[in-house]
């Protein structure tokens, strides 16, 4: 799962003023072509720093977004979900893995990727800072953020850089069935007894707000980068992403008969396009430098697990004890 | 055919699994790499998936559906050994226990697979080749850590150490051993336990680490017939804190 908003670098005038004109050129009509990059291929300094730092935030927030969805696998109510959502959460961890090794290709080790992310340089999704109180919180997750991580992940694989694309296909093909499986958790609360209901009804509600941040601000208002979307780093822009999401889901969620706590909410007939209130991004731009509801907590338990973890890893790089030197 | 001693043995061998099913599946988000984080997903996934099977071979028996009997009992209605509800701990405790109690499954289900009560042979045969893999994923671990730095080694000895009187309750005798061994359902724990002193030993001799003496050790028992550590219950909580909001609804 992931989400959009992606934080890139700033970017200065200047930055392609170092590189080979020549092969710039080349790059950009292999680009042009719909050719993908490979990691031994020329790539300009700023494809390469910003697609580690796109991948690496996406892997992070797989592994993060492991953690507010793991609290319920020991609470999962009955065989079925427990097992699916072990299932689940497996996967996200598996694709954090997946994408970890994409990013490495590109010359930054997985050790430093994970620094990085404890010491709080690196960024994740931003919804992951928000707490999963509930049973339905948890649904809420599998289905929603999941099909907003998808719209974003498709438009996503169609990008240039091969090794990321490759992970893509395979993440989004497993993010289906996560989808599936969210799904049938909220059928199943929004339609069963009044304390389901309103436990399904209370996490829409809480979670709102976050899912329409999840795809990162406006584009009137973001940091906006031509070129990215011209070396197709970045395919979609925010705004078309939160419209495809709207689009799909919003009938599927009013169609289970629960409620968005959004009045302006409505399908423009005449635009084709949909209205809402707009999401507050000073609470965005708070949450993700870190004033979150569950920043610290996130970040704490990831750096509990690698202190912890340390001397395994260490014990790992160890020579063998039995190894012997040759003599010749 | 003693139905009573069946149910007792099958009891005792599907909360085993579902309980180290679910300690398993707490280290997802905290393994000391992401491949281990997998790893133990996995094996939770195959033990809480047999221990469902198993339940739903008791409800063919006459017991309660498995939702119900694995989410609405309390501790000391739970027979599983006191070894697999203790908390995960370090992983040093994680890996030890995986180790010792797995290597005891693998071969639990290998003689299960001749058992005379036709419905557990066939899944036991099921079961011994997921457990395979959970058994091979341990002993590499151990051949690793138990050999490779002073911290790994010391770590996993004292995890050994303390651990060891636990294992050995995995082969607490049931009341009903002999009925169990004469009907032909299991050829007892007794017989378990011999082979698996040799096969970890096996495994231990290619490490620095040293198997306390079985002989002077007092096993941990009691798991089997109710007695439980403090451990069990708030895990058992925690299991059915949403299943109990509405036992009677379909989540």
């Amino acid at each position: 799962m992931y989400g959009g908003g992606n934080v890139f670098e700033t970017m200065k005038a200047t930055a392609l003023a170092d590189e080979d004109p020549v092969k710039l050129a080349e790059f950009e009509a292999r680009i042009d072509r719909g050719e993908k990059i490979e990691p031994t291929d020329w790539m300009p300094q700023l494809y390469r720093k910003q697609l580690i730092r796109m991948i690496e935030q996406h892997a992070h927030s797989e592994i993060i977004g492991a953690l507010p969805e793991g609290t319920w696998i020991t609470r999962a109510p009955g065989f079925k979900r427990k097992l699916a959502l072990m299932a689940k959460v497996q996967d996200e961890v598996g694709h954090g893995q997946l994408l970890y090794s994409a990013a490495e290709t590109l010359g930054k080790s997985r050790e430093a990727m994970l620094d990085d992310l404890v010491s709080g340089k690196s960024k994740y999704s931003n919804i992951f800072n928000y707490p999963a109180f509930t049973w339905a919180d948890s649904c809420f997750i599998s289905w929603l953020v999941d099909a907003g991580a998808i719209v974003n992940q498709v438009a996503n694989s169609k990008g240039s850089y091969g090794p990321y694309c490759r992970a893509l296909e395979r993440i989004c093909a497993e993010e289906s069935f996560h989808l599936k499986y969210g799904h049938h958790c909220v059928i199943h609360l929004a339609t069963g007894t009044k304390k389901q209901r309103e436990m399904m009804q209370a996490a829409v509600n809480r979670w709102w707000a976050p899912m329409m941040h999840f795809f990162g601000p406006s584009d009137k208002i973001s940091v906006h980068s031509e070129i990215l979307m011209r070396w197709k780093v970045k395919m979609a822009s925010n705004d078309a992403c939160r419209q495809q999401f709207l689009d799909m889901y919003v009938p599927k969620i009013w169609e289970l008969g629960l409620t968005i706590p959004d009045e302006k909410l409505r399908k423009n007939p005449e635009t084709g396009e949909w209205e809402f209130t707009e999401p507050d991004w000073e609470e965005f731009k708070r949450v993700i430098n870190g004033d979150g509801p569950c920043n610290k907590e996130r970040l704490a338990v990831r750096k509990l697990a690698e202190e912890r973890g340390r001397w395994v890893r260490k014990a790992l790089l160890a020579p063998k004890a039995k190894y012997v030197t040759p003599l010749a | 055919m003693n139905t009573e001693a069946l149910k007792d043995l099958l009891y005792k061998i599907a909360d085993d699994q579902l309980i180290l099913g679910h300690r398993n599946s707490e280290w997802t988000g905290f393994g000391p790499l992401l491949e281990e984080d997998i790893a133990f997903s996995s094996m939770a996934q195959d033990k809480v998936g047999q221990s469902w099977q198993l339940y739903q071979m008791l409800t063919e028996l006459g017991e309660s559906d498995p939702d119900t009997v694995a989410f609405m009992r309390n501790a000391d209605q739970f027979h599983n050994c006191q070894f697999v509800e203790l908390p995960n701990g370090e992983y040093d405790f994680s890996l030890i226990r995986h180790f010792l109690f797995d290597t005891a499954e693998l071969i639990r289900f290998t003689m299960l697979a001749d058992s005379s009560y036709e419905p557990l042979a066939q899944l036991a045969k099921k079961i011994k080749g997921e457990i395979k893999y959970h058994k091979m994923h341990a002993d590499i671990w151990i051949k690793q850590l138990g050999a490779a730095t002073e911290e790994s080694i010391e770590r996993l000895q004292k995890s050994l150490d303390m651990a060891f009187p636990y294992a050995l309750g995995i082969f607490e005798p049931s009341r009903m051993e002999s009925e169990i061994i004469s009907e032909g359902f299991f050829s007892g724990e007794e017989k378990l336990k011999t082979e698996w002193l040799s096969k970890i030993s096996e495994i231990l001799d290619q490490t620095s680490l040293t198997l306390p003496d079985a002989s002077l050790q007092t096993p941990v028992y009691g798991g089997r017939y109710g007695t439980h550590t403090e451990h069990l219950q708030p895990l058992l909580d925690e299991m059915s804190e949403v299943f109990k909001m509405d036992p009677t609804a379909d989540w």
